[in-house]
């Protein structure tokens, strides 16, 4: 067999490998849009449901999701800025960091219905918190923290040695270089790692079931004092995710459209991510280009 | 198959005391763990002038560079003394940012930030508490126009630094560099990732900068050190071998190391 043949049937098996992947995620993309977007309409976004069978719309669900997300946003970025940058630029190479290397693999290795139940018990019952806003945000966090470490740290460690050498030799201390030179080349890198990994937070179900809970209360959205127990903005408050709901209409829902809600409920969470995922792109793009000057 | 050539003979120049040194090193010694890179360097550099460091790579040349302003601080063990000012700057509790910033640094490669080229030069300067709208400006003009290349960007100083031609960006490392005004400037290789026309713009800018500053260079290029040096000093394995005038080594050198690496039958 020639060279030139066997080229050619390497290409057609890789093309066709190629297309069977994109073909599932289009069929998969296809399959939830077309079998939920004819429910949803904007009462379904925007109504609130049932406590008993699970009918209604989603509204509370949506708010929560992002309310969470935020949440768990503010506790892990700062975190994992830290770490990231400890990691990237101070750790030195020896078994200490290798251990630490490997403390944030097996973190992040974790099953998400472990951590669940890990917040459950530590948070929900043995710190009294109760199923809330605030449990499930730690909870997020612990499974949030490795990615995003990771990801800050490369992002780091992608930057050029000599532009480290550059600020230094400037008289800039490290500090200063790394905050003032090397983290904004980073920055278009870490902003899309954030913003996928906020995708990712946005559908987490399992770590949720047990810690933010599985009942969306009725909010007041004009009482906006996180102090007041009806507030929507309470972080000790219950509060079921749009994912979780999906789950709970799926397994325990008694509405006679059940299948029709979570299709609909389905299909709002994938375009959420989806547009999570455009957003780290365009967002991830704009910074780079504002911070480097190229327009 | 590397000749072996004698430690033992060398020609080091020294400086009679009426020479003003920009800086000068006594018993110099890197290690890198237990690699002794770099023995004993013994060199004066006057002021006002270029010297040349040459030799093969691997020869201590860079090594011997960029100890002098204490970036090899955390990656190797450096003794010995460094004078600078009747200082010696390579006591622990010297600041190095102080430091650096009156003995500045341009390295092999061009490594502008990613940042406009008017922020590449002031943004070191405002973080040394340099202040004033007006006088960054004067700054960037002044920098930009000794490293001869405020006539291509007079007009793009927003633009990024990145889009410049490489030469461009390392004459806008120059001129970074120049921008703290410093005494000594320190040039790793300077041209060694850059075309000839661009290596021959870099070359007249450290001509004309000679006067002002005293510039310690190192290269692989011999012609580029006969082109520009007054002194020259060539590396060998970590020894300094010969360090004599720049004409002087190139018409009638002193030992056989050096005959050799100049006219090419090296190794």
């Amino acid at each position: 067999m020639g060279a030139k043949r066997t080229d050619f049937i390497a290409t057609v098996i890789i093309d066709l490998i190629v297309a069977a992947v994109v073909g599932i995620l289009v069929f998969l993309l296809a399959y939830i849009l077309i079998s939920g977007l004819p429910h949803v309409s904007w009462s379904f976004l925007t109504g609130t449901t049932d406590a008993f069978s699970g009918a209604g719309g989603i509204g509370v669900q949506l708010f929560n999701s992002f309310y969470l997300l935020v949440l768990t946003m503010l506790i892990s970025i700062p975190i994992s800025l830290g770490a990231g940058i400890y990691l990237a630029e101070y750790a030195k190479d020896n078994w200490r960091t290798s251990l630490i290397r490997s403390a944030i693999e097996v973190l992040s290795s974790l099953p998400s219905v472990v951590v669940g139940l890990f917040g459950f018990l530590l948070f929900v019952v043995k710190f009294k918190i109760g199923f809330s806003v605030i449990s499930g945000a730690i909870a997020l966090t612990f499974f949030n923290l490795p990615l995003l470490t990771r990801n800050i740290e490369e992002s780091l460690s992608a930057v050029p040695r000599d532009q480290r050498e550059a600020g230094l030799s400037l008289g800039l201390s490290k500090w200063k270089t790394e905050i003032g030179i090397i983290l904004p080349v980073a920055l278009p890198g870490i902003v899309t790692g954030i913003v996928l990994s906020a995708g990712r937070v946005f559908g987490e179900a399992a770590a949720l079931i047990y810690t933010a809970g599985q009942s969306a209360p009725v909010t007041n959205f004009s009482d906006w004092n996180p102090m007041d127990p009806a507030s929507p903005l309470n972080p000790f408050r219950p509060a079921e995710t749009l994912a979780v709901h999906i789950w709970k209409v799926n397994t325990e829902g008694l509405a006679s459209n059940a299948a029709q809600l979570s299709a609909a409920a389905s299909a709002v969470l994938i375009i959420a991510v989806l547009l999570f995922n455009l957003g780290a792109r365009v967002l991830g793009n704009f910074l780079y280009r504002r911070v480097t000057a190229s327009k | 198959m590397l000749k072996q050539y004698s430690f033992e003979k060398t020609a080091v120049q020294t400086f009679p005391d009426n020479v003003s040194l920009a800086m000068r090193t006594e018993n110099l010694q890197v290690f890198y763990g237990a690699n002794h890179a770099m023995h004993d360097a013994d060199l004066g550099f006057p002021k006002n002038q270029i010297t040349a460091l040459i030799g093969a790579s691997g020869s201590g040349k860079s090594t011997y560079l960029r100890s002098l302003n204490r970036m090899n601080d955390n990656i190797a063990t450096v003794t010995g003394k460094i004078w600078y000012h009747g200082v010696d700057i390579n006591e622990p509790n010297v600041n190095i940012y102080e430091i650096r910033r009156h003995i500045g640094m341009v390295f092999q490669r061009p490594n502008p930030f990613a940042k406009s080229i008017r922020e590449n030069i002031v943004y070191a300067l405002k973080a040394n508490g340099f202040k004033g709208k007006a006088e960054l400006e004067e700054r960037v003009e002044t920098s930009l126009k000794g490293a001869a290349l405020w006539d291509e960007v007079k007009d793009s100083l927003d633009k990024s630094a990145l889009a410049l031609s490489g030469g461009q960006q390392q004459r806008l490392c120059i001129a970074r560099s120049i921008a703290m005004e410093p005494d000594v400037l320190l040039l790793d290789e300077p041209c060694s990732a850059l075309d000839p026309i661009s290596t021959v713009k870099v070359e007249e800018t450290l001509l004309e900068l000679q006067k002002k500053y005293s510039i310690i260079i190192v290269t692989h290029n011999m012609q580029q050190a006969a082109r520009v040096s007054s002194q020259c000093a060539f590396f060998h394995l970590g020894h300094v071998m010969e360090y004599t005038p720049t004409a002087t080594m190139f018409s009638n050198p002193q030992i056989p190391a050096t005959q050799d690496y100049i006219s090419g039958s090296f190794g």
